[in-house]
């Protein structure tokens, strides 16, 4: 469709700085490269399509050739080790798996595994059955892509995303052929996350060039910005906090890009208060979403962003730190743990619905209820002007003498403090609570700060019910590559 | 003939294609410049004597959405056309296009 609206657009390519690869492909171009690698895939007879790599045009490529093929798309983590990849690909066996050279000879000997390699798709020839454009089934029951979850709470499973979830989300969320010629979207985030597929398929539908850049580095994307003309991008925040470190040390500013969607994680305050200095022109969105609900369920739009940026009320200020309100298509609720809705400002869990929901995980588990709600497992809260906010994830909440803390807030009230670049709160075990507050603190550099100093701090400025039992300082803090916290590492460092 | 999302249908008058986004559960007599459309495969053999009717020329739009009245059928238009979109000789609406800013 993309193809017959605009096929001679360039809809996707390597981001310039990349000076090995100049892969390019127009709209037309692509739909071609699909239907040659949906061929080559549909000869080999395997039931998923893995992909090992970082993210080039043949990402897309290899995504759109799975649908055509009929097959679901699983994108794996290139950063694993070799056992932890050929467990995974285990599960999603027969397969086609496409690689970089560097897994290729490993994952090539396992059984039921038909290898290709990522750079020989460049130059696929036409198999000699190719796909008709009717091949191209558009049956939304079918699955689309398979995602392992990222695992900080548990083993990874694999969410199944089908069809009429992404098509629900896309069509939700964006009109066709809406982008103009000139907007591009830097694409940062590794093929294997939500945010990748999601940007790749609403990308496509409206027109938008995609520039992927492999690995994020803060001077490779601002210079990719520059080069490139990017107007458009998704980071997680700690790839923004790096950008804005980066651009407040050298006193410069980004002016060109119109609109930069954030999400994956927490963002703290003071970080998108600095991004709203250094990118003067840019609409920020905050995105809250998970991989069982096709990315996006709601968003704080760029005008709350300002209104929040320049009010002088503490309230709408908070805004800042908030997800926004859900998507038209989308609901929210917030339950106690009885499943009841709780009055607004009240804390609870994060439940959602709507179509774009799948909640649905390979082996026959779902998390769905009748009525259609997911619990999300994040806590949260909606104030009374319906604007959400995220506290973490359920399992993290610190439960002391049986009151219930958020780590958020109180990682949120030390980041405040000057000398503290970075922090990160979770419960222990204790004897006389059950659970006691531990926090975690990276210092800036030669900054000092004792003990008794943090206590002080957040006492004066949260409650003395919050006041952390232990405090431990790191050098820096342990994050997947796609910015959450590893909680349970720091549990196991603060035991040791 | 009852729809179900993710069918295809063409036109037997002008280049028009669809696909359905949503449908109900009852029997509907889709239209495009005023004649029935039919499956992809039909076409070929599909009577193509008919003209588009002149209630019905106002064309459909690639990328576009059309839903009736009650909001109950949605169609997105993946090839355009000339002749317009309807349920018998009731013609569709186009919907009108959200703006959401992107956040992915």
């Amino acid at each position: 469709m993309a193809a017959e609206g605009f096929g001679e657009r360039v809809a996707i390519s390597h981001s310039s700085t990349d000076s090995s690869k100049t892969q390019n492909l127009t709209y037309r171009e692509l739909y071609e490269a699909s239907r040659n690698v949906a061929g080559s895939i549909r000869a080999n007879e395997t039931s998923t399509v893995g992909f090992v790599d970082v993210s080039s045009p043949n990402l897309a490529v290899c995504l759109f050739a799975s649908a055509w093929a009929g097959l679901p798309f699983v994108p794996l983590n290139y950063r694993l080790t070799d056992e932890e990849l050929t467990e995974l690909a285990s599960q999603i066996l027969p397969a086609t798996m496409v690689t970089g050279t560097d897994y290729y000879e490993k994952l090539n000997s396992v059984n039921d595994l038909k290898c290709l390699k990522t750079a020989d798709l460049d130059n696929i020839e036409a198999p000699a059955n190719l796909p008709e454009d009717s091949d191209w089934e558009m049956d939304g029951e079918k699955e689309a892509i398979l995602l392992f979850t990222s695992g900080t709470t548990g083993k990874p499973k694999a969410a199944i995303l089908r069809h009429k979830h992404i098509v629900s989300y896309v069509l939700g969320s964006q009109e066709f052929m809406s982008a103009t010629e000139e907007q591009a979207t830097l694409m940062s985030v590794p093929p294997y996350h939500i945010a990748c597929m999601a940007n790749i398929s609403s990308s496509i539908y409206t027109g938008r060039r995609i520039v992927m850049m492999q690995n994020f580095e803060p001077v490779e994307w601002i210079k990719t910005a520059r080069n490139e003309n990017i107007t458009h991008a998704m980071v997680v925040p700690t790839m923004l906090w790096r950008m804005v470190e980066e651009l407040v040390a050298k006193s410069e500013k980004i002016e060109t890009v119109q609109n930069i969607a954030y999400g994956g994680g927490k963002m703290p305050i003071d970080v998108i208060e600095k991004a709203l200095e250094v990118f003067p022109n840019t609409n920020f969105v905050n995105a809250y979403g998970l991989t069982e609900t096709s990315s996006t369920v709601s968003i704080l739009s760029p005008e709350a962003h300002r209104a929040a940026h320049n009010s002088s009320d503490p309230k709408e200020r908070l805004r800042l730190t908030s997800v926004g309100k859900p998507l038209p298509t989308m609901e929210v609720s917030i339950r106690d743990d009885k499943g009841k809705p709780v009055s607004p400002n009240e804390s609870g869990e994060i439940w959602v619905r709507g179509e774009q929901v799948s909640g649905e995980y390979k082996g026959g588990i779902s998390r769905v209820n009748e009525e259609g709600w997911f619990q999300t497992n994040d806590a949260g809260w909606i104030d009374e002007d319906g604007y959400l906010f995220i506290e973490g994830r359920l399992d993290d909440v610190i439960v002391r003498g049986g009151e219930n803390i958020s780590p958020g807030e109180l990682e949120d009230t030390l980041r405040q403090h000057p000398a503290i670049l970075d922090v990160g709160a979770f419960g222990v075990e204790d004897t006389e609570w059950g659970e006691a507050i531990a926090v975690a603190l990276v210092l800036h550099k030669e900054a000092n700060l004792t003990e008794d100093e943090v206590k002080e701090f957040v006492r004066e400025n949260l409650r003395s019910s919050r006041v952390p039992d232990k405090i431990v300082f790191y050098d820096e803090l342990p994050y997947t590559e796609t910015g959450k916290l590893l909680r349970r590492e720091l549990m196991f460092y603060a035991d040791t | 003939m009852k729809l179900t999302a993710g069918n295809r249908l063409v036109s037997t008058v002008c280049s028009t294609e669809i696909i359905v986004v949503k449908a109900g559960d009852e029997d509907v007599s889709l239209t495009c410049g005023g004649i029935a459309m039919v499956l992809p495969e039909e076409r070929q053999g599909a009577t193509t004597d008919g003209t588009i009717s002149d209630e019905a020329k106002n064309g459909t739009l690639l990328g576009k959405r059309y839903i009736n009245v009650d909001d109950t059928l949605e169609l997105l238009c993946t090839k355009a056309g000339e002749g317009s979109l309807g349920i018998g000789d009731t013609l569709l609406e186009e919907k009108e296009a959200k703006v959401l800013p992107a956040s992915d």
